[in-house]
């Protein structure tokens, strides 16, 4: 009979099941996607904070000290430590390197070069940076490419007369304007060197005697503006240092630091140390570089690490909140469309309650039909939610948003309490009220 | 209003009535609609509140979290940078300029550079600077004072002829780090105090930071760069640029690039995630408010058939029950609108610790779309029920 009694009152309410299930859907799939949305925030906005650049730097142990002024080098070229390039690719084999979004090398050769425009150039010395544009590693099985174009996205090649660069065209025919090729003999020239040296993309430009082709004018904001950046190869050829490089600049996602991140690994116990170990702080991370290339010392940059975490958890913490009040909305939306449904059905409860039902089975009946609508209203707005989520993560984030499985159960769980709640009430008015005055329409 | 409540006799009910001050039947009609029908009256109301007051918290947020998030990006240090033309000095009134420009709560830090040798002959750059106003702009410096709280940054004073060393500095300039040590430049040489270690993890490591009074006294070499981190937007920070060109034509003011992409990414994608919130807890109350509204009317429709069959016209039904929700629509907007407010104060406390400023430039949009989605959901049933003859509806068909 039970099933019976909820049967029919869906085959022949169905409007009114409907509306209220449709609220259902509604704040479920507000609620998934909210839900997703802020748990995968914080990843997104780590992964956007990557555009301030590397936040890691290792250098070789035993270096002397950089004399640097305003981008130029003073530092005599062969002195001090250099780290080995064939160590790079051991960075893909650290325990965090999901985390490690890319890295590039640098060494930096003073060069002379050869100009017509000696008067605009207080000196003919100029720092040559050698680096991997989009070098393509290999580390075990694993394939990836780093390189600059990963780690500083702020950096822009145009062609000299504000055309931007086209991909890939430097790879076509040397004179083409854009990215050199990591194993060519091309270079990019900073903007204001270029103004000085009166030199555009496909001009060739003498560099300690050797006739180099410019395939680009590098715009940075930074000392790079000065300098001329050519790929690594050529750098260690100019040295005559083969396998050199001065410093490794890595960026890597990593974790706000809390209380334990600042710990010193030495005074750890094993069990403290391995949870440090296994998490992405940034000193972790730096611990596992300095291990993974022989000789190094990694060292976070505090300009770039120390502030991304504040601005992560500001923004998480924004998201979270939002998702509060978006959860409570929806819950609010559950409720008032199940009150009011329950609400419009005094009639019936009367001529239940006239026939002999008790106060505990009325209740029942409502509360199967509650749960059938939560979860029914649950599995489509979960689906809908998810679809959402992913809508959102590509329009904004240009990447899924993924919505994790266990999940399901919570938010399935949640709708059901939330229906239940918003029922609770308006099922005991309605079996409260007395049944006469139900039967006869009035209240 | 709440003496209606616990009428008596009839006999003073009609006292009351006669002495009650005149009021058209029309207002009486609201009146006693809201008060006969309290709960779903108030049911209706709390909807209503909860979706203008989640709407305002959500209007204000959007506007007040990008300035916010903009104050917790200048923590990355300067956004533009003052550098002397290839042979040239900054001219000495260019810090005046700069501030003059930017205002006086813009940090604008002058840096001035040299070359100094040690005991041993090693070079290492010197730097001169106001170390108050370096730290307040680069937060992220981790100083170590070697000896007692001089060095707080909010005490400002910097003990004589004391120097902050770069960590990998220390071990160039002498075997002790806390033992005062020479350099010497262009043949004039000074003994310096380690006042602290400075760590950054890039180039400071390798500097020694002076006061710039200290620096020129001993060098004779002017400030070449001021470091600057302007507030604002993109398009603010770039007109700043170009009024401080003007102003200053020997040198060459640079925007710094990294800072200011970075910050325009993160900002650009938090705001859309945002709005995408944001409309989507707006819409959902929306609903909420238009779900219960449609149910409080269509709950109502034996009040709409008696008015009919008394001979009430069509129009002045709905525009009874249009009145009812506008003013609904009103107060739950009046209410929702502190309501949320408070809400965004205490989420702007609790995420940002700084409360959110309350924005009454969103309240006409607030009351705008709750009187529109009040009216929406009271003229759809009201469009349904018209097609009903009153007889029906009666006898509660």
């Amino acid at each position: 009979m039970f099933p019976r009694i909820v049967y029919e009152s869906f085959r022949r309410q169905a409007r009114r099941k409907l509306l209220a299930g449709i609220a259902i859907t509604l704040g479920v799939a507000v609620a998934t996607a909210m839900i997703a949305v802020a748990t995968d925030i914080g990843d997104k906005i780590n992964r956007e904070l990557r555009s301030y650049g590397a936040n890691l730097v290792v250098t070789p142990q035993e270096d002397t000290l950089d004399v640097e002024v305003g981008g130029v080098n003073l530092k005599p070229p062969s002195d001090g430590a250099f780290l080995n390039e064939a160590d790079l690719p051991k960075i893909r084999g650290t325990f965090w390197h999901h985390n490690i979004v890319g890295f590039s090398p640098m060494l930096p050769v003073t060069v002379r070069v050869d100009s017509s425009q000696l008067s605009a150039l207080s000196s003919r010395d100029v720092t040559l940076v050698g680096t991997y544009f989009n070098k393509p590693l290999r580390f075990g099985k694993d394939d990836f490419t780093t390189g600059v174009r990963i780690t500083n996205p702020w950096w822009k090649i145009s062609c000299g007369d504000g055309r931007p660069a086209r991909p890939g065209r430097a790879q076509d025919s040397p004179a083409a304007c854009g990215w050199p090729n990591d194993d060519s003999q091309n270079i990019l020239v900073g903007e204001r060197l270029a103004i000085k040296l009166e030199k555009e993309p496909g001009d060739t430009l003498g560099v300690n005697g050797r006739q180099l082709v410019i395939s680009g004018i590098l715009s940075s904001g930074g000392a790079e503006d000065d300098q001329i950046v050519a790929p690594l190869a050529l750098a260690q050829q100019i040295l005559g240092k083969p396998g050199a490089v001065r410093r490794v600049y890595v960026s890597a996602m990593t974790k706000p630091p809390d209380a334990l991140s600042a710990r010193d690994p030495k005074s750890m116990t094993p069990e403290v140390y391995d949870r440090w170990y296994c998490s992405p702080y940034v000193e972790s991370i730096a611990y596992q570089l300095q291990e993974a290339i022989p000789h190094s010392h990694a060292e976070q940059i505090r300009q770039v690490a120390q502030n991304e975490g504040t601005v992560l958890s500001r923004i998480k913490g924004l998201m979270l909140l939002i998702t509060f009040a978006a959860l409570f909305a929806s819950a609010l939306a559950v409720s008032a469309a199940m009150a009011t449904a329950i609400y419009e059905r005094r009639v019936e409860v009367g001529l239940m309650k006239a026939l002999g039902a008790g106060d505990l089975s009325v209740s029942a009946f409502f509360f199967a039909e509650a749960l059938l609508l939560a979860i029914v209203g649950g599995i489509a707005g979960f689906s809908a939610g998810a679809l959402l989520a992913r809508q959102i993560g590509r329009s904004i984030f240009n990447s899924q948003i993924s919505i994790e499985p266990v999940l399901f159960p919570i938010i399935l769980a949640l709708a059901v309490f939330v229906t239940f709640a918003g029922s609770a009430a308006a099922i005991r008015r309605a079996v409260k009220f007395d049944p006469v005055f139900a039967l006869r329409g009035e209240g | 209003m709440s003496s209606v409540g616990t009428l008596h006799t009839p006999k003073q009910v009609a006292d009351r009535r006669a002495q009650a001050p005149h009021t058209s039947m029309f207002t009486r009609m609201l009146l006693r609609a809201a008060v006969l029908r309290r709960r779903r009256a108030a049911s209706a109301l709390l909807a209503m509140i909860v979706a203008a007051a989640v709407a305002t918290a959500m209007m204000n947020l959007y506007v007040d979290v990008q300035a916010k998030l903009r104050t917790e990006f200048r923590n990355y240090g300067a956004n533009i940078l003052i550098v002397a033309k290839d042979g040239q000095l900054l001219p000495p009134d260019a810090l005046a300029k700069v501030e003059s420009v930017l205002g006086p709560k813009t940090l604008a830090v002058p840096f001035s550079y040299a070359v100094a040798r040690t005991k041993d002959g090693l070079s290492v750059v010197i730097v001169g600077t106001d170390l108050t106003r370096a730290q307040q702009l680069n937060h992220w410096w981790k100083i170590i004072p070697y000896f007692d709280v001089r060095l707080i940054p909010e005490k400002g004073w910097i003990p004589p002829e004391t120097a902050l060393v770069g960590v990998r500095a220390a071990s160039v300039v002498g075997p002790d780090r806390h033992e005062p040590f020479d350099l010497s430049f262009h043949g004039h040489s000074i003994t310096l105090q380690p006042a602290g270690s400075l760590q950054t993890g890039a180039g400071e490591d390798s500097r020694i930071y002076l006061d710039q009074s200290i620096f020129q006294n001993w060098t004779g070499v002017a400030p070449s760069t001021i470091e600057v981190a302007a507030n604002g937007t993109v398009s603010e920070v770039e007109a700043s640029i170009r009024q401080l060109a003007e102003l200053l034509p020997a040198a060459d003011i640079r925007p710094v690039r990294q800072i200011m992409e970075g910050e325009a990414n993160v900002l650009n994608k938090t705001r859309a995630t945002l709005y995408a919130s944001a409309t989507l807890v707006v819409l959902t109350s929306a609903l909420c408010v238009l779900a219960t509204l449609i149910g409080w009317v269509f709950d109502r429709r034996r009040d709409f058939a008696i008015m009919k069959a008394l001979g009430a016209s069509e129009r002045l039904i709905s525009g009874f029950f249009a009145a009812e929700a506008a003013a609904l629509g009103l107060v739950g907007a009046i209410l929702g609108f502190f309501i949320g407010i408070g809400v965004a104060a205490w989420i702007g406390r609790v995420n940002f610790h700084t409360p959110v400023i309350p924005r009454f430039s969103v309240f006409p949009y607030i009351l705008a779309g709750s009187v529109a989605v009040a009216l929406i959901s009271a003229i759809l049933p009201i469009e349904l029920l018209r097609r009903v003859q009153p007889a029906i509806i009666l006898r509660g068909e």
